[in-house]
């Protein structure tokens, strides 16, 4: 057992606690960015002028018939901007743009007394364009050639021999839509300028350092004179990884030249139409299997729709090709990725990070290929597992391998999984119009960032003269827990109750040089740095006791007396990690994360429609820091997956008209997340036990996405049912999302194929 | 101004001073800093914005009703003089209410930002006054009689619903002295006369019919408002700013519900929370409508008036009173008349309703036919907008269909009458092979689109279904192949 991971005895870390702002929550008392704008004088408020087309050159701006507006103050286009025109680090997003990429990209912003005015300023701005061809799929990006960014390889062997030898070989495409991150809370920020020319945003950003980094170069002001403060998020999911940046630097932008503080929130329209949401994926695939049902080799290409600039598309990308392997064995493989250039949004983060359409691929491909092995889907999936000593195919050994057996045969056995499989067939034979099916799918995610320099996390612990403990760390809250986790933390290094120990906003001047709080790895991170900081203090005051055993209070008030230092800056990084991108090859990952998952379901031959009846989840997160958190995240990250698996249903107008490149699902109405509907009417949710993971802090494990993949169970349990409307041994080809519409089209594929009654409309 | 009385807001008096007729109820409290109540939708989806307003309670007895409402949607004007209770008002950290304290401790928050609306329609439903411990649980009720439905128009995109499940099935009844229970006993404050100018624009809630009729007739640009959870979308999300709105949600000449041998007549300003506990199941089709019909708080607010007066043609009422041949009684400065509902709708959002003219009531005819059922195709079953949907009437009787209505939505400009699939059925054997062939017809109906919500193919393939999955069911119901099947009188 390591240092990192041992926990003393009476740990905090391991309790059941609640979020540690879960009364504010309940009371409607806890603050989130906009809520500040009741509480601050003379707040002007931003509308976004936005492009009604898809792909155009900017050809006239005329601002002036906005100042006819009453209540109109100031209408910010790129002529304003002092710095870098541009709201990226990447440099290929201007803010103000001569040439609109997509529909519904912002031209401009105008600034009023009241969000009433600014609206009807907007609406009187007067822009020229000048309309280009627009590409708006992945298709048709590829039959045009449009790529941006790397286009890496992974893989080990030799993938065309392996695939001349094997005994069966099939081959197809598998294509999968996108998600809305739909984060209750839309973009916010709040920017003022104080006496000094300091820039203080308020931001409901997951990377307060990147979004002060932006707002500086837009700016053109040193990292010094700009403040990003998050108090909370109302979510992120990942969408507020990057794409917060843009909206501060806006605010901040009109507060330097106002002098007025400046709110810009977007409207749910406004926050999907604009903002970049989880990519869709296609992928072409070339598969063998011997005999018994082992995997040869893969070939794959997979193509995400990066939208209209890089922004995190290839490190999305990066975690795909780290991901389709999944849990299993491919002795040969080859797996190559593209960006799609198209004139969408531009796509982004997304829990789960390209990790989950990685996962799709593989999973799709045996779940189709099963019937036609004549192999169980269940069993195909089985026996294809790792074993410890084997590698993926981006060369890091696969520790922990047998934990992904462990959790699958516990659920099978806690599941009931072959009784209910019995007690399924007979149901189907009994019921023409109705059928059940259970898919059973398994999840190895690796955790780290891609991008080793990343793997780094600092903190600032105070620890006052009355003995009360503050804690400062480079992390956001977005309701994951990770603050109520980094609490456990500090009781538990410090050695005192969890009721000392009170955590403040992530604010950038209290811990500098932050990563993005994303890829899972925000509890690991922020929780080494926080522990270090108080390692350092309490290894102080251990000196200051010299074995007396004084309460804490005490020999806090005497170190300070005897003028020992109480507070620290902690930090902390990953050890172990290396990464060659131009190769694809290294040791990426610190660690694995794995989860299995049981999953029924019921459709309804008439329509489709289907419902979860029951979830059994066993999963590993090592020795949980916080289990009722943990909890929320398995739960909550499986029925996210299962809406963009099953539900959500990402359009845009891929017509020729006018409205080309439109999002047609651009409000709640029309993109639907799961709601009390698809809850799983049974849900068991069990953690893996002697799961101690050396390599995190307290032998945790992170939790933040690899819950979401579980959510593959209810896709392949939608397979089956539909499979059970028609003979065996076929294939069954389900599209993603399987909404009731793509369900009823396979059942009745599945339908006609046992030569049953052709139903009207088909 | 013009000395429009105060909303009491937790048991605070809040003066209406400076707001316009287009200033929502939400965006009034977060501008007084009451800001638990949220925006991430501003249409109604996600109860983000939901407080508990002091109404009578729906099933019509005496007394208070604590009712969850989208602040989003209503205008704060329409609060006027009433009692509203936010998250903030029902608990404070230390003394948590006992719904926030099931939330708080069974990780019902994770972000949070839903939780202020999940908390006020959660203890709507706590405080439902007949909500008690139920024989038994099923997929939507708790063993402490709470119904599930209550929260289907608060989305959570963190926990999963689980947890928060799990706390409203927690919850026991109110303690004997809890100041909102007790206050059930009291009658709810009726809104009073209201009129409200500012910003070029006015509000104001009419004393009496005539006075609403008198508004209509004088303004072309007056807006009739119910519930607004249609209006308010407009606002909201596509900048609609009516010069007058009449608000005539508790016009009593309105709010009518009567019972006679020959019909059921509704008044077009009930609510469909009201109609529904009113009804309390003694109309199945239109019970089959009700809880299909997007959410609570949108059913606390939303009028069949409201519902068949914006004429969409995806509207869920439409096809069930289509099927049940309901007529519409119309009214304005010039008198009643009374229209068919298959007469009524004339196009896209067009209707035979002249201006001016409000809906009054809306007349079913009894008994209604014996075969009875509302299809509707979505993508989520709780709270969504129809694809299609089928509501049928059929009155078999001896195994031969007597007659047969059925109503559809989604397939044309407007709701329409299945004429020739009716025409198909009637006086056929009740069989698969009329079944099939009507279905047939039933499929070619009409002109579907395709759109988001679903393909026209899927949506032509849905009206066959439907009909052929009405006569599955109602084989697997009575058990039998033989063709004798119930006779009508579906009003018990």
């Amino acid at each position: 057992m390591s240092d990192l991971s041992r926990r003393p005895a009476a740990a905090v870390v391991g309790e059941t606690v609640p979020h540690e702002s879960a009364a504010l929550h309940v009371t409607g008392r806890a603050l989130y960015t906009d809520d500040l704008v009741a509480r601050t004088k003379g707040v002007l408020h931003a509308w976004p002028v936005q492009s009604p087309h898809a792909h155009a050159r900017v050809t006239g701006l005329r601002a002036e018939p906005a100042y006819d507006v009453p209540g109109v103050v100031r209408v910010l286009t790129a002529d304003d901007v002092p710095g870098l025109n541009d709201s990226g680090t990447k440099h290929d997003e201007p803010l103000f743009p001569a040439e609109v990429m997509y529909h519904g990209q912002v031209v401009c912003w105008v600034l009023a007394e009241t969000l009433e005015a600014a609206r009807r300023g907007a609406s009187a701005v007067d822009v020229d364009y000048e309309p280009l061809s627009a590409l708006l799929t992945i298709r048709e990006a590829i039959d045009a050639d449009s790529f941006q960014g790397v286009r890496p390889t992974a893989g080990h062997g030799d993938v065309e021999a392996a695939l001349a030898r094997a005994a069966h070989v099939f081959e197809g495409e598998t294509e999968m839509a996108g998600q809305e991150h739909f984060y209750l809370e839309t973009q916010a920020s709040l920017a003022d300028v104080d006496d000094a020319g300091q820039v203080f945003v308020q931001s409901s950003t997951q990377h307060p350092s990147e979004t002060q980094e932006v707002v500086a170069h837009v700016l053109d002001l040193a990292a010094h004179q700009v403040t990003v403060q998050c108090l909370r998020m109302g979510g992120g999911f990942g969408g507020k990884e990057v794409q917060a940046n843009g909206y501060a630097a806006v605010a901040a932008l009109g507060a330097a030249l106002t002098g007025r503080p400046v709110r810009v929130r977007l409207n749910r329209t406004q926050d999907i139409t604009m903002t970049g949401k989880r990519h869709g994926f296609h992928a072409t695939w070339r598969v063998g299997f011997d005999d018994d049902g082992h995997l040869v080799a893969l070939d794959t290409l997979l193509t995400s729709d990066g939208g209209w600039s890089l922004d995190l598309s290839e490190a999305v990308l990066a975690r795909a090709i780290c991901h389709v392997d999944n849990t299993y064995w491919i002795p040969d493989v080859r797996i190559r990725g593209r960006i799609a250039k198209t004139h969408k949004t531009s796509q982004t983060a997304f829990r789960g990070f390209g990790g989950p359409q990685g996962m799709l691929v593989l999973e799709d491909v045996l779940g189709r290929c099963a019937p036609l092995l004549g192999i169980d889907p269940l069993d195909l999936r089985r026996r294809n597992f790792y074993v410890e000593g084997q590698e993926t195919p981006y060369g890091q050994p696969v520790r922990h391998a047998a934990r992904a057996a462990t959790a699958w045969d516990q659920v099978l056995d806690g599941a009931d999984v072959a009784a209910r499989a019995r007690e399924i067939a007979d149901f189907n034979t009994a019921h023409e119009h109705t059928k059940r099916g259970l898919g059973v799918t398994p999840v190895k995610f690796g955790i780290s960032f891609n991008f080793t320099p990343l793997n780094q996390a600092g903190a600032l612990v105070h620890v006052y003269k009355d003995g009360s403990v503050l804690v400062n760390h480079g992390g956001t809250e977005m309701g994951q827990g990770l603050h109520t986790k980094m609490l456990q933390v500090a009781a538990t290094a410090l050695g005192v109750p969890l009721s000392r120990v009170r955590l403040a906003p992530t604010r950038t001047d209290k811990v500098p040089n932050t990563s993005a709080t994303a890829a899972s790895s925000s509890a690991d991170l922020n929780g080494g740095a926080v522990k270090d900081a108080c390692e350092q203090i309490r290894d102080r005051l251990v000196e200051v006791d010299a074995g007396r055993g004084l309460p804490w209070e005490q020999l806090v008030a005497e170190a300070y007396l005897e003028r020992v230092s109480l507070f620290a800056a902690g930090y902390y990084r990953t050890e172990g990690l290396h990464w060659d991108a131009d190769t694809f090859r290294g040791t990426p990952f610190k660690y694995f994360a794995y989860g299995v998952a049981a999953a029924e379901v019921e459709v309804d031959g008439f329509t489709g429609a289907y419902r979860t009846r029951r979830v059994d989840i066993v999963h590993d997160v090592g020795d949980s820091l916080s289990p009722l958190v943990d909890l929320g995240q398995i739960e909550g990250g499986f029925v996210q997956g299962a809406g963009w698996l099953t539900l959500e249903d990402l359009r845009w107008d891929t017509s020729d008209g006018e409205q080309r490149g439109r999002v047609t699902t651009q409000a709640a109405s029309t993109y639907k997340l799961p709601s009390f509907s698809e809850m799983p009417e049974v849900f068991n949710v069990t953690m893996l036990e002697r799961a101690h993971e050396e390599g995190a802090v307290y032998g945790s494990k992170a939790v933040g996405e690899p819950p979401l993949m579980l959510a593959l169970s209810v896709r392949e349990a939608l397979r089956q049912a539909c499979g059970a409307f028609g003979p065996a041994g076929r294939a069954v080809d389900l599209a993603s999302p399987a909404t009731p519409e793509a369900v009823y089209w396979a059942l009745d594929a599945a339908r006609l194929a046992a030569g049953m009654r052709e139903p009207a409309g088909a | 101004m013009t000395g429009i009385p105060d909303v009491m807001v937790n048991g605070e008096a809040l003066a209406l001073a400076g707001v316009t007729p287009h200033t929502t109820a939400l965006d009034f409290l977060r501008d007084r800093g009451l800001t638990g109540a949220k925006e991430s939708c501003a249409e109604g989806e996600c109860g983000a914005c939901c407080v508990l307003v002091a109404r009578p309670p729906a099933d019509g007895s005496p007394g208070t009703e604590w009712t969850s409402v989208n602040a989003c949607l209503v205008a704060a004007a329409s609060l006027a003089g009433q009692d509203v209770v936010t998250s903030e008002g029902l608990g404070t950290p230390d003394r948590l209410h006992p719904v926030q304290r099931e939330m708080a401790e069974r990780g019902g928050s994770q972000c949070g930002y839903c939780t202020p609306g999940f908390v006020c329609s959660m203890a709507a439903e706590y405080y439902r006054h007949d909500r008690g411990p139920a024989a038994s649980s099923n997929g939507t009720h708790g063993d402490n009689g709470f119904d599930l439905h209550a929260l289907t128009g608060n989305l959570c995109r963190c926990t999963g619903y689980r947890p928060i499940r799990d706390a409203a099935y927690a919850l026991g009844p109110p303690a004997p002295d809890d100041a909102l229970a007790v206050r059930r006993t009291a009658p709810a404050p009726a809104p009073p006369p209201t009129r409200l100018e500012a910003d070029g624009a006015a509000f104001v809630r009419p004393a009496d019919l005539a006075a609403a009729l008198d508004l209509l007739a004088d303004h072309a640009d007056a807006r009739a408002v119910a519930g607004a959870t249609d209006l308010g979308v407009e606002i909201n999300l596509r900048g609609a700013r009516p010069g007058l709105l009449v608000q005539i949600d508790r016009l009593e000449e309105l709010r009518g519900l009567r019972w006679s041998d020959a019909e059921l007549v509704i008044g077009a300003a009930l609510s469909l929370t009201e109609i529904e506990r009113r009804l309390a199941g003694r109309l199945p089709l239109l019970d089959e409508l009700f809880w299909q019909f997007a959410s609570r708080p949108i059913r606390n607010g939303a009028t069949l008036g409201g519902n068949l007066g914006t004429g969409s043609p995806i509207g869920d009422s439409p096809p069930v009173l289509l099927a049940l041949a309901a007529d519409l009684v119309l009214v304005s400065t010039s008198g009643e008349r009374r229209v068919a509902l298959a007469d009524y709708f004339t196009g896209y959002r067009t209707s035979v309703r002249e201006p001016g003219e409000l809906i009054k009531e809306v007349v079913i005819p009894l008994p209604v036919a014996g075969l009875t059922a509302f299809h509707k195709i979505a993508k989520r079953r709780f709270d969504d907008i129809s694809s299609v949907a089928v509501g049928f009437a059929l009155d078999v009787r001896d195994g031969v269909v007597r007659s047969a209505r059925i109503g559809l939505g989604g397939v044309a400009a407007t709701p329409v009458r299945a004429r020739e699939a009716e025409a198909t059925l009637n006086g056929r054997a009740w069989a698969q092979e009329t079944v099939d062939e009507a279905a047939d017809v039933l499929a070619a109906t009409g002109t579907p689109i395709d759109d988001q919500r679903a393909s026209a193919r899927y949506r032509a393939a849905m009206l066959g279904q439907a009909l052929r999955r009405l006569y599955a069911e109602e084989l697997v119901a009575t058990g039998s192949t033989d063709g004798s099947h119930g006779t009508g009188g579906g009003v018990a």
